[in-house]
């Protein structure tokens, strides 16, 4: 066992892991932080992406022990606020008002990137939203209101939220689509 | 999967790194971004008795210049690289091959060093260090020893580095204004490794072709030059024609492999195609 001094979404924890321990395994089991999930064995979905020292990585390919000293953020440290009256992070709000997600199992990660991406870019294009998020992968939503859900957060977060003619999810042509854009 | 246990040493020093490796046992790996490591020790595909950590050793992390080189700390991440003044101006190469590596969250921890030393035929690193002649500072027991890149890549994911030995830096040559470069990537789908590749510096004096460097990318077991299509570029004309013909001797003496992702007689089309684009772009065409 090795000791690491971390902190964690603001909270500072002390402990004893196996040198073998993943990140990803430390922050689910450990600290209890299942937001953060595991979706592949060979470093490729990106599901698992937390902020180590304020940049997006892989944690399932990063040991428990290399981040000791270090600040880690993940999915769940990115609202303000704790509970019902948390206040989600612009990039939560635009992936669930863009419909960026269906099953959302890869969506802690996306949006760690895509904050990642939005702090080194902040007014990405299409294009280079596609290649900031290019280490994570999804199934179900084929990116098109991912990479909307991404801009969105970009204009709103620079603050030309209401003049973006763009800011509309994807139409869909299922019976659902309607209710859902209502929805959003 | 999880890794198989192992006992980890964090050293501060060079010495103190080398001291832990030969301490270490039978089977003792050097972790340096981990972004090739983590996954074959997760696929238990390695499974060493004793890994040592580089993340905390002083000086190996950054880039600076000495006469007409500049040294990269082998633990200078993908990241640095693509933020590097120095690398902007004068290994323009370098920062194009490394923008096309993986994806941003492996390009923050994945280091310069560590993808020389595994020596991945698909990695897109070394053959631009081949391209470029850089040179291999290696440090040992015995103290250190600088090798080419012509002898560095020995063969399928092996180097000249022998066990207990650190590879520390690597000097490449600053490439002044004369030059031109272009690192041209032939994959299918995001964050692939390049099926084939080609990495070429053209220096130009006037409106002819003074030196072309060209490195190939999976084109065999390790990088290779493109030897023939150097040698029939000198001295020519630039235009599309002349680069045109010289690229079209870019295969020869190559040997790539068949996989699922190419033949090898398709590998030695695609050398001849990319090689052609990169030298044109490089040459200002
Ligand atoms: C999803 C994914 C996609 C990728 N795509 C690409 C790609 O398109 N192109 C590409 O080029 N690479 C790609 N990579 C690999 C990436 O570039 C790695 O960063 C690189 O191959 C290894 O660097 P590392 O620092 O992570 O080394 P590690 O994984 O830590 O080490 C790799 C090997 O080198 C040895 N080693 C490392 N440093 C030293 C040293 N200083 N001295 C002696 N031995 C050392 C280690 O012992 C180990 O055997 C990809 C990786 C992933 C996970
Ligand atoms: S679980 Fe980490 S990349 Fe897939
Ligand atoms: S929403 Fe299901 S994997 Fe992306």
């Amino acid at each position: 066992m090795t000791q690491i001094n971390v902190r964690v979404d603001g909270a500072s924890y002390q402990d004893d892991v196996e040198p073998r321990t993943l990140l990803v395994h430390y922050l689910r089991e450990q600290l209890g932080k299942v937001g953060t999930v595991v979706g592949c064995d060979t470093s490729n979905c990106g599901a698992c992406t937390v902020h180590l020292d304020g940049h997006a990585v892989k944690s399932c390919t990063v040991l428990a022990v290399q981040a000791d000293g270090c600040q880690v953020t993940t999915i769940e440290g990115v609202a303000t606020g704790e509970g019902p009256t948390a206040t989600l992070h612009p990039v939560q709000r635009a992936f669930h008002e863009m419909h960026g997600l269906q099953c959302g199992f890869c969506t802690p990660g996306m949006i760690m990137a895509s904050i990642d991406l939005l702090e080194e870019n902040p007014d990405p294009s299409d294009e280079e939203v596609r290649e900031g998020i290019e280490g994570n992968l999804c199934r179900c939503t084929g990116y098109q209101n991912i990479v909307r859900a991404v801009r969105q957060a970009a204009a709103e977060m620079s603050g030309t939220a209401a003049d973006d003619p763009k800011a509309e999810p994807a139409a869909v042509d299922t019976a659902a689509a309607e209710h859902v854009a209502v929805q959003a | 999967m999880i890794p198989a246990p192992f006992a980890y040493a964090r050293p501060t020093t060079v010495e103190e790194a080398l001291q832990a490796i030969a301490d270490g046992g039978e089977d003792v790996k050097v972790l340096a971004g981990g972004q090739s490591l983590i996954p074959v020790m997760r696929l238990r595909l390695a499974a060493p008795e004793t890994v040592v950590d580089l993340t905390r050793v002083e000086g190996l992390r950054g880039v600076r210049e000495e006469g007409d080189q500049l040294v990269v700390g082998a633990m200078t991440t993908h990241a640095d690289v693509l933020t590097d003044p120095l690398l902007a101006r004068y290994g323009q190469l370098v920062v194009q091959a490394t923008e096309t590596v993986a994806d941003r969250q492996v390009r923050r921890r994945g280091t310069f060093g560590g993808a020389l030393a595994h020596a991945d035929p698909a990695g897109d690193l070394p053959a631009v260090a081949l391209a470029l002649d850089a040179e291999f500072v290696i440090a040992g027991s015995g103290g250190r020893r600088t090798v080419a890149a012509a002898d560095f890549f020995v063969d399928y994911l092996t180097t000249v580095l022998e066990e207990g030995e650190l590879l520390v830096e690597i000097r490449l040559p600053k490439l002044g204004e004369d030059w031109g470069v272009r690192y041209e990537k032939f994959n299918r789908v995001a964050q692939a490794w390049s099926i084939v590749a080609v990495a070429a510096a053209v220096r130009r004096e006037g409106g002819r072709i003074a030196e072309a460097r060209i490195g190939l990318t999976n084109m065999g077991p390790t990088p290779l030059r493109a030897s023939a299509t150097e040698a029939a570029l000198v001295g020519v004309d630039v235009s599309m024609e002349t680069v045109t013909a010289a690229a079209a001797q870019a295969a020869e003496g190559t040997s790539p492999s068949n996989d699922l992702n190419a033949q090898a007689d398709y590998r030695q089309h695609l050398a001849q195609v990319l090689t052609r684009r990169a030298v044109a772009a490089a040459a200002g065409l």
